[in-house]
C-alpha cells in the first residue's frame, strides 16, 4: 500500500497523528490502535481527540487483551474473564469505547467484527471519508492469549462467537432491552453528518483562526 | 521445590525470584502495567498477592502505577512496581514525587534495549544514568544491580530494607538476561531474613513535627490516619510541611541527597575476586559481570594478573571501592551493555590514578567471555 507510516511508542499514535494533521491538514491520517493502546495508556489522548473532533480515523482492533505482551487484561477485558494478570477472573468493569468517544465528542463512531468483514470494510471506508474524528471499533479474535484461557481455543470458534453475538444496530432497534443483554451492537452507531449535525472540525477551525488573526 | 529444615531451594528465573523476595520482605501491594521483559513479575504478583491478603492492580499506564505506590506506602504498606525502558520513562515524574515525599517503595526496571520501544526482548544496561538522573531537580535514589536469580532474590529483599531505612525509592536495575535465566535460588526461612521496617514517630501526635529529621537525617514516618498529621507535599517544604523559603528549601534538597550519599558506606555492596595482586581490573555489574568473571578466570589461567569487581550497588556509586582499585592497578576495563556509562563514573573517581577503558556492547547481546578476554589481553600489554 502506498502509505507513509509511523510506528509510535505505545499509546501515542493519536498525538502523533494530531501533530501531523495540524501541520498538513490536506493529508488523510489513519490511526491503527489496540484496546490496550487506545483505552489504557492512550485513553487520555483518545478522549481529547474526540473532544476536539479532529479529522483522524482511528481503527481500534479490540481483541479484549494485551496480545503483544502475552495476555494481560485490558480495560476491554470483560468482567469475570481470565487473563495472565487476572488468574482469578477479572473483577474490573470494562469500557464501551464507542459510547465513551461519542460522549467525548467524536462525530463518526462505528463497530464491526472480523467475521462481518465486508460490513467492516464499509464502516472504515465511511469513517475515512467522514470529516471529523472517526472511531471504528473492530472486534478481532485473539485465540492465543484471550481465547485459550477462556475456553474459546480456536480462531474459528471465536469467529463463530462473533457471528452469534453481533447484531446490527437497525435490527437491534426493533428488540427489547433484555433481548440485547448478551449482544454486541455493530454498524454505524453515530454519524453527525447523517443526523444533519454540523460539528466543527479542529484542523479546519485552526486554519480559520490563523486566517482570522493574520488578516487583521 | 525442595523444602529443607533450613529454607527452600528452587529453580527460578530472576523475575520469579523478585516476586518471592518482595513477598518475603513484606510487600503486599503491587501496581504495574504489562511490558516485556518485566511482565512475569506482575503476573506472579497477580497470582500470589490476593491469597496473602495483598493487592495487585494492573493500572492504565506506568504513570498511574508508580504514583499508586505513594498512596499505598503512605497507607502504611510496602509497595512495588516493575517495568522496562518505555515504562521507566513514564515513571520519572513519579520517581521525583516519591523522592521529595521521602516515600519508601521499590521500582524494578528490567532493562531492555532502547531508546523508545527499542528491543523489547533483548537485554541492555542503557538506563543506568536514567535511574539516577531521570527526574527533574536534585534528588537521590538508591539503585541495585543483580546479576543472578539468587542476587535478584537477595537484592530485592535488600531494596525493601534500604527503602524503609532511608525513606527513598529504591530502583532495581535488572536486565532481560537476569530476568529470564532459570537457575538455583536459595530462599532462607522467614526468621533468618533481616527485615527492616520504617521508623515510626517516638513522640505523641501533638509533639510531632512531620518533616523534622532525627540525627540520622531521616524523619520518622507515620501512616495516614494513625493520629499523626502529615502534610505530604510535592513542593519543597520545611519541617512543618509548609512551602519552604530559599534557605529551608536548600537545606531540604541537601538532606534528600545527603541521606543517601553520606550513608554510601552502609549502602554500597560490591563483590570482588583476584584483586590482591592484580595489575589490571575488570569492573562490571548485572549479567555482564558473569561473562567478566569467566574472562578473568581464563586470563588468570593464562598468567595475566587480572582482578574482578562486581558492583551490586550502582547508586550511590561505590566510589571508595573503585578508587582503592584505581590506586593499585595499571588499567581498568569496564564492559557494559550500553555505549559506556558507568565507565564515566569509574574514570571520575579514579582521578587519573590509572587508565580506564570502556568496552561497550550494543544491539541487545551480552559480551561473551571471549570478547572480554580479548579486550583484557589487548589492554594488558
Ligand atoms: C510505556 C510502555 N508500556 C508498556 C509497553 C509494552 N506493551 C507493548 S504492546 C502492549 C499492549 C498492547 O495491547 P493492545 O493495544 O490491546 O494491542 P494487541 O497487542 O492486543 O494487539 C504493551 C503493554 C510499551 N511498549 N510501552
Amino acid at each position: 500500500m502506498n502509505f507513509n507510516t509511523l510506528h509510535t511508542t505505545h499509546g501515542r499514535a493519536i498525538p502523533f497523528a494530531t501533530g501531523l494533521k495540524l501541520a498538513r491538514p490536506e493529508l488523510t491520517v489513519i490511526v491503527i490502535t489496540g484496546d490496550g493502546d487506545a483505552a489504557a495508556i492512550g485513553g487520555n489522548h483518545l478522549i481529547h481527540a474526540a473532544r476536539r473532533n479532529i479529522d483522524l480515523t482511528a481503527v481500534c482492533f479490540n481483541n479484549n487483551i494485551y496480545g503483544m505482551t502475552s495476555g494481560q487484561y485490558s480495560p476491554l477485558t470483560p468482567k469475570s474473564k481470565k487473563a495472565a494478570t487476572a488468574p482469578y477472573g477479572n473483577i474490573e468493569n470494562n469500557f464501551d469505547l464507542c459510547r465513551l468517544v461519542i460522549a467525548a465528542g467524536a462525530s463518526y463512531v462505528a463497530r464491526g467484527t472480523a467475521y462481518h468483514v465486508r460490513s467492516l470494510i464499509r464502516l472504515i471506508t465511511r469513517g475515512i471519508r467522514h470529516r471529523g474524528f472517526a472511531f471504528i471499533e473492530a472486534l478481532s479474535p485473539c485465540p492465543t492469549y484471550y481465547g485459550r484461557i477462556n475456553g474459546l481455543d480456536s480462531a474459528i470458534s471465536m469467529l463463530q462467537w462473533q457471528k452469534e453475538h453481533a447484531l446490527d444496530i437497525k435490527a437491534a432497534s426493533r428488540k427489547r432491552p433484555y433481548e440485547l443483554e448478551d449482544k454486541i451492537i455493530i454498524g454505524e452507531l453515530f454519524n453527525s453528518e447523517a443526523r444533519g449535525l454540523n460539528i466543527p472540525e479542529f484542523s479546519q477551525e485552526y486554519w480559520n483562526l490563523i486566517k482570522r488573526v493574520k488578516d487583521k | 521445590m525442595a523444602a529443607t529444615a533450613k529454607g527452600t531451594v528452587k529453580i527460578m528465573q530472576g523475575n520469579e525470584a523478585c516476586v518471592e523476595a518482595a513477598l518475603a520482605a513484606g510487600c503486599r501491594f503491587f501496581t504495574g502495567y504489562p511490558i516485556t521483559p518485566a511482565s512475569e513479575i506482575a503476573e506472579g504478583m497477580a497470582r500470589r498477592l490476593p491469597p496473602l491478603g495483598g493487592v495487585f492492580v494492573q493500572m492504565e499506564d506506568e504513570i498511574a502505577s508508580v504514583v499508586a505506590l505513594a498512596g499505598a506506602s503512605w497507607g502504611g504498606w510496602k509497595a512495588m512496581t516493575a517495568t522496562s525502558g518505555p515504562g521507566f520513562c513514564l515513571m520519572q515524574e513519579g520517581i521525583g514525587l516519591l523522592a521529595i515525599t521521602e516515600t519508601p517503595c521499590v521500582i524494578v526496571n528490567v532493562q531492555r534495549g532502547g531508546p523508545a520501544s527499542g528491543q523489547s526482548t533483548a537485554p541492555s544496561q542503557g538506563d543506568v544514568f536514567q535511574a539516577r538522573y531521570g527526574s527533574n531537580g536534585d534528588y537521590a535514589v538508591i539503585a541495585l544491580a543483580p546479576s543472578t536469580s539468587q542476587e535478584m532474590f537477595d537484592l530485592t529483599v535488600r531494596a525493601f530494607n534500604l527503602a524503609e531505612r532511608y525513606r527513598v525509592p529504591v530502583i532495581i536495575l535488572s536486565d532481560e538476561i537476569v530476568a529470564h535465566t532459570r537457575e538455583k535460588v536459595y530462599i532462607p526461612p522467614a526468621e533468618e531474613l533481616e527485615i527492616i521496617n520504617r521508623k515510626k514517630p517516638a513522640v505523641p501526635p501533638e509533639k510531632f513535627v512531620p518533616w523534622r529529621p532525627d540525627a540520622d537525617g531521616i524523619p520518622p514516618m507515620p501512616a495516614f490516619n494513625s493520629g499523626y498529621k502529615v502534610p505530604v507535599l510535592s513542593q519543597l517544604h520545611n519541617e512543618k510541611g509548609f512551602r519552604a523559603d530559599a534557605k529551608e528549601g536548600a537545606a531540604f534538597i541537601q538532606r534528600l541527597n545527603d541521606k543517601v550519599e553520606k550513608n554510601a558506606d552502609a549502602i554500597v555492596e560490591v563483590e570482588e575476586a583476584y584483586l590482591d595482586d592484580a595489575e589490571m581490573a575488570v569492573i562490571s555489574y548485572g549479567a555482564v559481570a558473569r561473562s567478566a568473571l569467566r574472562a578473568v578466570k581464563d586470563a588468570r589461567e593464562q598468567g595475566l594478573k587480572v582482578g574482578w569487581l562486581k558492583l551490586k550497588t550502582l547508586w550511590p556509586f561505590p566510589a571508595g571501592q573503585v578508587r582503592a582499585i584505581a590506586g593499585k592497578v595499571r588499567k581498568i576495563l569496564v564492559p557494559e551493555m550500553n555505549i559506556g556509562r558507568m565507565v564515566l563514573e569509574v574514570e571520575r573517581v579514579s582521578g587519573g590514578l590509572c587508565e580506564v577503558k570502556p568496552l561497550p556492547k550494543l544491539g541487545g547481546r551480552c559480551h561473551t567471555p571471549v570478547e572480554i578476554l580479548t579486550a583484557i589481553k589487548e589492554a594488558y600489554r
